[in-house]
């Protein structure tokens, strides 16, 4: 089987240059300006790019346990549609994936039915209670590629040193979602002055500032690997970006709405802009944009977090946190900081693909020969709607629906087939 | 008096929605209304026909009395409907009693919820114009415009004067409203309250003055309101005692003296004598406690009237 993409601005090591590329079976056979092979089908990418395939470390499948709001088959669709090749599934299902069973199970289904790889990502805590140490080498055996207890946060600091330098005896990179209960409380929102406007209770900064603190202190004294979901604040950016100087192992992340909104979205009462952690200021939102160009933050992950309508059709304080991403990422960051100028579309496709492969060790991505073929083929000058029929996601929780933004994936292949053709 | 056509249909969300000019006319309105409270035969055949629902998913006797009667005396048929919110989360969802209650056949809802943005939400599924009566801490419009009548109908015009609120503003509805009308109409407001019941940015979003000294927020003040202070406030860590809170914070003789010398007393009830009131300043000549009830009647059928239309 062979496929062949013609005259394509492929992202190759950093750059963008008009290439053809040949696959053959699942893998990049050939990369050069003007290939004439004979192949089975004949892509004609002219004014099209042609990027390593997206991965993303951070999404919810909900599968098992709650597959009403997505399962294995609808998640990866998505992932496909929105060009990812490759995702990591949070544990924070039911059950928890603190367990080789449940880890199998997902690995199993994603390989039988998936339109995506997925990569399982074990719980720190048995049932992410944050009492008990999970079982990390059994899972690492079965293959999980980091811990986290993500959507939960390991209150007790003593308990968490221990966990860090267990995960440092089996090499996984441990996670954090970085939230102090007592000080997040009943928050809904960033607590700022639209808190204050619209009297919903406020999720302060420090909420998440000081566990990234002592969670960097730990990690120091562990010599772990410590990965910062979905980072938000200016503070904390400052902190990373000191234990960066001081060469500790620690990496971050940051969403597209954490990196396209702010606060002033929850004016509306829409609970499509409630999340955790919550939108921020705007002072907040800039140094995130600032820190994703800089490379400070290392790359961009969706958090893909799917809720049924009747879950978040309701009083903004009984919903719950939480909107997908999978099909919107690329479209909105692209119309929002590229075409404006302010991130290089260089840089958003290394944060979307290269970077975060490397920084959870996923086997390696990237426009090369003798890769894998996971690529995605897009349209920057097409336009996508996000109309809730068009969505593959069982849920349809975002707050961009209905918009038309500029880009649209036309192609994704995975190992060299195709797992989504726009029509 | 005619309504006019500019309130017909409109939701009263919070005051943000209103001009100054469109609230001295519903300040207008509620006059006329309250000359009616006064007759003898208290009832106007204005809205017969009409279905008002009070929807209830919090608890509020009072507010929802008032509403009620405001109904009641506009000759408009009223439902009442009271749930409570774990009922709610149990079971049927805010959505669905709307989609309930609207086959009934109702016009205007007056709606108190704990969820701030749930009057919104009843507008969204029903389509039918929503009176806020007070969602979370969010907003209490109907009580920001019965205080601002009372304040207007002893003071006369609004602008200039010097309006200072006291106690837990970080909780409280009541300021929020009254902040955005009082601000509106031109007068200077000051809030004032411990540091940890106070919310960030009040200056920056309400464009009023932040005080923790009771006597500085007081002083040559033309308007004084307390606030009521609950006991759950210190289990949550916000202050420590009652006792430490009323030496502070509380309106007495001793403290009413930095203000004016007729200075205005108001409290949207209810009170706590002798925590931030004593009975000495609550029933004193200065006093609009009990008058503030009197008004809120009048304001609601005025909104009721301007908002459904008709003939008074
Ligand atoms: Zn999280």
């Amino acid at each position: 089987m062979k496929t062949l993409i013609k005259n394509g601005l492929a992202y190759i090591e950093g750059a963008i240059v008009k290439m053809d590329i040949l696959i053959e079976d699942t893998r990049i056979a050939l990369i050069d300006n003007d290939i004439t092979a004979d192949a089975d089908e004949v892509i004609d990418a002219a004014g099209m790019h042609v990027f390593p395939g997206f991965v993303d470390i951070h999404a919810h499948l909900r599968d098992p346990g709650q597959t009403y709001k997505e399962d294995i088959i609808s998640g990866t669709r998505a992932a496909a549609k929105g060009g990812f090749t490759s995702v990591c599934a949070m544990p924070n299902t039911e059950p928890v994936v603190d367990n080789i069973a449940t880890v199998d199970y997902i690995q199993r289904r994603a390989r039988e039915l998936g339109f995506a790889r997925v990569f399982v990502i074990g719980a720190i805590t048995k049932q992410s209670a944050g009492e008990e140490i999970s079982e990390m080498a059994t899972m690492k055996s079965g293959g999980v590629v980091a811990v986290s207890d993500d959507g939960k946060c390991v209150q007790n600091a003593k308990l968490m040193l221990n966990c860090m330098r267990y995960a440092v005896n089996y090499d996984l990179p441990v996670i954090i979602h970085a939230e102090d209960y007592h000080l997040a409380g009943k928050g809904q929102i960033h607590s700022g002055k639209i808190a204050t406007q619209i009297g919903l209770s406020g999720i302060p900064a420090l909420a998440e500032e000081t566990i990234i603190a002592r969670d960097i202190m730990l990690a120091e004294s562990a010599k772990a690997r410590l990965h910062i979901a979905h980072i938000t604040t200016a503070k904390s950016l400052e902190l990373v970006r000191r234990a960066k100087e001081q060469g500790l192992p620690v990496t971050c992340e940051v969403t597209p709405h954490h990196l396209l909104l702010n606060e002033e979205a929850c004016l509306s009462f829409d609970t499509n802009t409630k999340m955790k952690p919550p939108l921020r200021s705007e002072k907040d939102r800039l140094a995130c944009v600032e820190a994703l160009k800089s490379g400070l933050i290392d790359c961009i992950a969706t958090d893909h977090a799917p809720h049924a309508d009747f879950e978040k059709v309701r009083e903004f304080d009984h919903a719950p946190f939480g909107i997908i991403g999978f099909e919107t990422a690329f479209p909105v960051l692209y119309q929002s900081l590229v075409l404006p100028g302010i991130i290089p579309l260089e840089r958003l496709i290394e944060a979307m693909s290269t970077a975060p492969s490397k920084l959870l060790r996923l086997p390696e991505s990237g426009i090369r020969k003798g890769n894998p073929a996971d690529l995605t083929i897009v349209d920057l000058n097409q336009s996508s709607v996000f109309a809730a029929e068009n969505i593959l996601s069982k849920s349809k929780n975002t707050p961009w629906l209905d918009q038309t933004i500029k880009s649209k994936i036309i192609y994704t292949l995975l190992d060299g087939t195709f797992t989504f053709r726009a029509e | 008096m005619t309504a006019t056509p500019q309130f017909l249909g409109r939701n009263v969300f919070d005051l943000d929605d209103y001009s100054a000019d469109e609230i001295m006319y519903i300040l207008e309105a509620a006059k006329g209304m309250k000359e009616i409270n006064l007759r003898e035969y208290k009832k106007i055949p204005t809205l017969r026909g009409k279905t008002v629902c009070t929807l209830f998913v919090e608890n509020s006797t009072r507010t929802r009395m008032s509403f009620e009667l405001a109904a009641n005396r506009l000759s408009a048929d009223v439902v009442s409907f009271q749930a409570s919110v774990s009922a709610l989360q149990k079971g049927e969802s805010l959505q669905d009693t709307v989609y309930t209650l609207d086959a009934m056949g109702i016009d205007l809802y007056c709606i108190r919820h704990s969820s701030p943005g749930s009057p919104q939400l009843v507008h969204k599924y029903s389509g039918k114009p929503v009176i806020n009566g007070g969602d979370g801490r969010h907003a209490h419009p109907t009580q920001a415009l019965l205080d601002i009548f009372s304040i207007w109908e002893k003071l006369g015009d609004i602008r200039g004067l010097k309006i200072t609120i006291v106690g837990d503003i970080l909780n409280s509805r009541v300021v929020r409203s009254n902040l955005i009308g009082m601000k509106k109409l031109g007068a200077e407001v000051t809030v004032c309250g411990p540091r940890t019941l106070m919310p960030s940015y009040m200056e920056e979003v309400y464009g009023c003055r932040v005080e923790y000294s009771l006597s500085e927020a007081l002083r040559d003040a033309d308007v004084v309101m307390g606030l009521r202070m609950q006991l759950e406030r210190m289990t949550e860590g916000l202050f420590p005692s009652l006792e430490e809170y009323s030496k502070h914070y509380v309106l007495s003789k001793d403290t009413i003296k930095y203000a004016k010398k007729d200075a205005l007393i108001m409290h949207p009830g209810p009170m706590n004598r002798g925590v931030e009131i004593l009975p000495e300043i609550a029933d004193s000549s200065q006093s609009v406690i009990v008058e503030q009830v009197a008004n809120g009647v009048a304001v609601r059928m005025a909104l009721m009237f301007l908002i459904l239309g008709g003939k008074a």
